[in-house]
C-alpha cells in the first residue's frame, strides 16, 4: 500500500540460532486497525519489537512515512510517532503511576537551569487519562506494584494511546482485562483510529481483532500465512488460520465450539 | 452498576494517614535513625557532644562522608554499585597534589581538572558496566584494586619514592579558592555572634568555634541538589526508571545507558571533590586517603533507605545515613564504652536498615 505510515518488508530476526522472523512484510496505514494474530511463539512480539525499535531486524527493511528508517532505540521510533504497549507492560513496579506514564517523556516547566519536571500537570493529565479508561485511581503517586494486572495494562495502554502520535502498536492488551476495560479499549482502538492513527493491534482473541480491526494479517512460526480485509473472512477461517488448519477442526468437535 | 461511577472517587479507598504516608518515603529510616542515636548519646555521652562545637565535631566526618553517600546513593537508585570511590578518593587526591604542588597550577584549573580525570576515570568504570552488562560489582572490585595501586605507584613516581606528598598547602597559599574548599565558613559571622555573646569564647574573647567547617556546607548543597534532581527533574525519573528495570526503562524511551554512566561519572567526582577537601585541609596526600570509604558510603546509602537492588533510595537518606555513621564514631569518644564497640552498632545498624527497607519495598510494591 502506497500511503503506509509504517511498511516492514521482509523482515527477519535471528537471536543466534533461533530463527524468530523469516521474512515477515506487514504495513499499516494512518486510519486502520491492522491485526497481528497468531499462536504463542509464532514471532508476533518479536516482530513488534523491531517496529518499536527495541530490536534490530537481522535483514529486511522498515520504511516510515515512504523512507527508509533504522531506529537505533526505542526512543528512535517514539520520537518519530510510533508509540507501543508490550506484552510486558514495560512499567516499573516501585515507582508512582505518574512516573511510570510519563517515563523518557516527562514534561517540563522552566527553562534552562530551572526546566523541571512538572509534577502538577503530570498528575493531572495521568488521572484524566486514566479515568477516560474506566479506571479510578486512588492517587497519581500510587505506586504500579500495588496496582492490578488489569489496572498496570490499563496504565500502559492510556500511556501509549496519549503519547502514539501516528502509530499505535498494542501486544495483547486485552489479556489481563475485565468485560468493562476490555471493551473501553476497543472502543478506545476505534476512537484512536478514527482519528486518523495507524493501529497494531496484537490478540489471540479473534472476536476482538473482528470486532476493531480492518486488515488482519496471521503469523505463523515466523512467516506470514496472509492478509484478509474485513469482511472477507469469518471466525471460524481465522481461527483455523491461526491454530494452523487442520488440528483445529479435530478440537473443536470435542470442545464444543467453546474456544 | 451506576454509570456515573468513573466521576466519583473509589469508594474502596480509606483515607491515608500522614504516618502511613509518610512511611513511604525512603528517608524514614534514616531519620528514625537519627533520632534514636540521638536519644541514645543525650542519655549515655557526656553534655560536650551536644554543644555547638560538639555538633560540628562529628558533623564534619560525617559530611564528608555524605559527599561519597550522596553520589554513591544515587548511583545505587540508578541500580548499580561503584566500589572504587574509596581507591577513587586517593586517586584524585595524588592528582590534585601533583598538579598543585609539581605543575604550580592555580585552583581554578587544578580543581576543575581533577574532577574532570576523576569523571572521566568513572565513564571507565560505567561504559564497562554497561557495555558488558557485567555487574558493576565486580567491576568496580576490580577498579578498587586498580585505582589504589595507580594511587600508589604514582605517589612513587611523583615523589622519588616516598609515601607521602607535602607542599600542598605552601603552593596554594593565597589562592581565591581555598576558603571554598577548606577551612570555616562565615568566620565573620561567627566572630559578631561571639561578640554579642551568643556562643563561647576562649578566654582572649575568640569564639570557640570559628565557623561552619566547608565540608558541611558542600555536603548541605549536594543533597539539596541531588534531592531536587531526582524528585523534580526527567532526569531523576530516569534514574529511578534505569534502576527499577533497564529493560522497562528502555522500552520506554529512557537513555539507561548514558544515565548510568553520567552516574558512575557523578559518584567519581564526588569522590574527587571530598580528596580536594580533604587533601587542602591535610596540606599533603598518601595512597591510604579513601581507604574502606567505599563500604562507608554504601552503608550509609543503604541506611538512608535505597534498596541493593536499586529503583528506590533518596540522597536525603544518604545524608542522614552518614549522620548518623559519624555521631556514632565520635560519640563513643564521649561515653564510658570501648570505642571498639562502633563496628558492632555498624553491623547493627545496617542489618535493621536492610530488614526494614525490605520491609517497606513489600509495602510500596504491594508484595506480600
Ligand atoms: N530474546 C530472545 N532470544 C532468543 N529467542 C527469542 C527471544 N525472543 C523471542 N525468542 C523466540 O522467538 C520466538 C517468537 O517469540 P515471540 O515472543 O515473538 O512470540 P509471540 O508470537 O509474541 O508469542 P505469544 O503469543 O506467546 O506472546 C519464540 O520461539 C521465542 O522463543
Ligand atoms: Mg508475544
Amino acid at each position: 500500500m502506497s500511503d503506509a505510515i509504517v511498511h516492514m518488508e521482509n523482515i527477519e530476526k535471528r537471536f543466534g540460532p533461533v530463527i524468530a522472523l523469516a521474512g515477515v512484510s506487514f504495513d499499516v496505514s494512518a486510519g486502520e486497525c491492522h491485526c497481528l494474530l497468531g499462536d504463542n511463539g509464532a514471532g508476533k512480539s518479536t516482530f513488534i519489537k523491531t517496529m518499536s525499535g527495541v530490536y534490530k531486524p537481522s535483514a529486511g527493511s522498515i520504511l516510515f512515512e515512504g523512507k527508509e528508517m533504522n531506529f537505533d532505540s526505542p526512543r528512535d521510533s517514539m520520537e518519530a510517532g510510533i508509540a507501543t504497549v508490550y506484552q510486558d507492560l514495560a512499567m516499573i513496579p516501585l515507582m508512582s503511576v505518574t512516573r511510570n506514564f510519563w517515563m523518557g517523556r516527562e514534561p517540563t516547566k522552566g527553562k534552562g537551569l530551572f526546566k523541571r519536571f512538572d509534577i502538577d500537570r503530570a498528575n493531572e493529565i495521568t488521572m484524566a487519562e486514566m479515568q477516560k479508561m474506566g479506571i479510578n485511581l486512588r492517587a497519581p503517586d500510587q505506586a504500579v506494584g500495588t496496582l492490578s494486572g488489569g489496572e498496570r495494562q490499563t496504565v500502559a495502554i492510556a500511556r501509549a494511546v496519549y503519547f502514539g502520535a501516528k502509530v499505535l502498536i498494542l501486544d495483547e492488551p486485552t489479556s489481563a482485562l475485565g468485560v468493562r476495560q476490555t471493551s473501553n479499549v476497543l472502543a478506545t482502538v476505534a476512537r484512536v483510529r478514527n482519528q486518523g492513527i495507524g493501529v497494531v493491534f496484537i490478540t489471540h482473541n479473534v472476536r476482538h481483532a473482528l470486532a476493531v480491526g480492518d486488515r488482519f494479517t496471521v503469523l505463523n512460526r515466523g512467516k506470514t500465512l496472509g492478509t484478509a480485509t474485513k469482511g472477507n473472512i469469518t471466525a471460524e477461517e481465522l481461527q483455523d488460520l491461526m491454530a494452523g488448519g487442520q488440528e483445529m477442526a479435530t478440537l473443536e468437535g470435542s470442545l464444543g465450539g467453546t474456544v | 452498576m451506576s454509570t456515573k461511577s468513573t466521576d466519583t472517587v473509589d469508594e474502596r479507598i480509606g483515607s491515608e494517614s500522614l504516618l502511613s504516608r509518610l512511611m513511604k518515603r525512603p528517608e524514614l529510616g534514616a531519620i528514625a535513625g537519627v533520632i534514636l542515636v540521638t536519644i541514645f548519646f543525650l542519655i549515655t555521652a557526656d553534655s560536650a557532644m551536644f554543644t555547638l562545637s560538639g555538633v560540628l565535631n562529628f558533623l564534619t566526618p560525617s559530611s564528608q562522608l555524605a559527599i561519597l553517600a550522596i553520589g554513591a546513593a544515587m548511583l545505587m537508585i540508578g541500580g548499580e554499585f561503584d566500589l572504587s570511590i574509596g581507591s577513587m578518593v586517593a586517586l584524585a587526591g595524588l592528582f590534585f597534589s601533583v598538579a598543585v604542588v609539581n605543575f604550580g597550577m592555580p585552583l581554578f584549573m587544578a580543581i576543575p581538572a581533577t574532577l574532570a580525570f576523576a569523571a572521566a576515570v568513572g565513564s571507565i568504570n560505567g561504559q564497562i558496566v554497561v557495555r558488558t552488562g557485567l555487574p558493576s560489582f565486580i567491576v568496580t572490585l576490580a577498579f578498587l584494586f586498580i585505582l589504589r595501586g595507580l594511587s600508589l605507584v604514582g605517589l612513587k613516581l611523583a615523589t622519588g619514592g616516598s609515601t607521602q606528598l607535602r607542599g600542598v598547602r605552601e603552593a596554594v597559599e593565597g589562592d581565591f579558592l581555598v576558603p571554598f574548599f577548606s577551612g570555616d565558613a562565615f568566620p565573620g559571622f561567627f566572630a559578631w555572634l561571639a561578640s554579642i555573646g551568643w556562643i563561647e569564647t576562649f578566654k582572649n574573647g575568640v569564639p570557640k568555634v570559628t565557623g561552619i567547617p566547608v565540608e558541611i556546607l558542600w555536603s548541605i548543597a549536594l543533597v539539596v541538589l541531588a534531592t531536587y534532581v531526582l524528585l523534580r527533574t526527567p532526569v531523576g525519573n530516569w534514574i529511578f526508571a534505569s534502576g527499577g528495570d533497564p529493560e522497562a526503562a528502555s522500552n520506554s524511551g529512557v537513555p539507561v545507558k548514558k544515565v548510568k554512566i553520567s552516574l558512575f561519572m557523578l559518584t567519581a567526582a564526588c569522590a574527587a571533590l571530598l580528596a580536594i577537601i580533604q587533601v587542602l585541609d591535610a596540606g599533603s596526600t598518601d595512597a591510604r586517603r579513601g581507604f574502606q570509604k567505599e563500604f562507608e558510603a554504601i552503608i550509609a546509602a543503604v541506611i538512608g533507605g535505597c534498596l541493593l537492588t536499586g529503583g528506590y533510595g533518596s540522597a536525603i537518606g544518604a545524608f542522614f545515613g552518614s549522620i548518623i555513621f559519624g555521631m556514632v564514631v565520635i560519640g563513643l569518644t564521649y561515653t564510658d564504652f570501648d570505642q571498639d564497640w562502633f563496628q558492632v552498632f555498624l553491623g547493627g545498624m545496617l542489618l535493621l536498615a536492610v530488614i526494614f527497607n525490605n520491609m517497606i519495598r513489600k509495602r510500596v510494591t504491594g508484595e506480600r
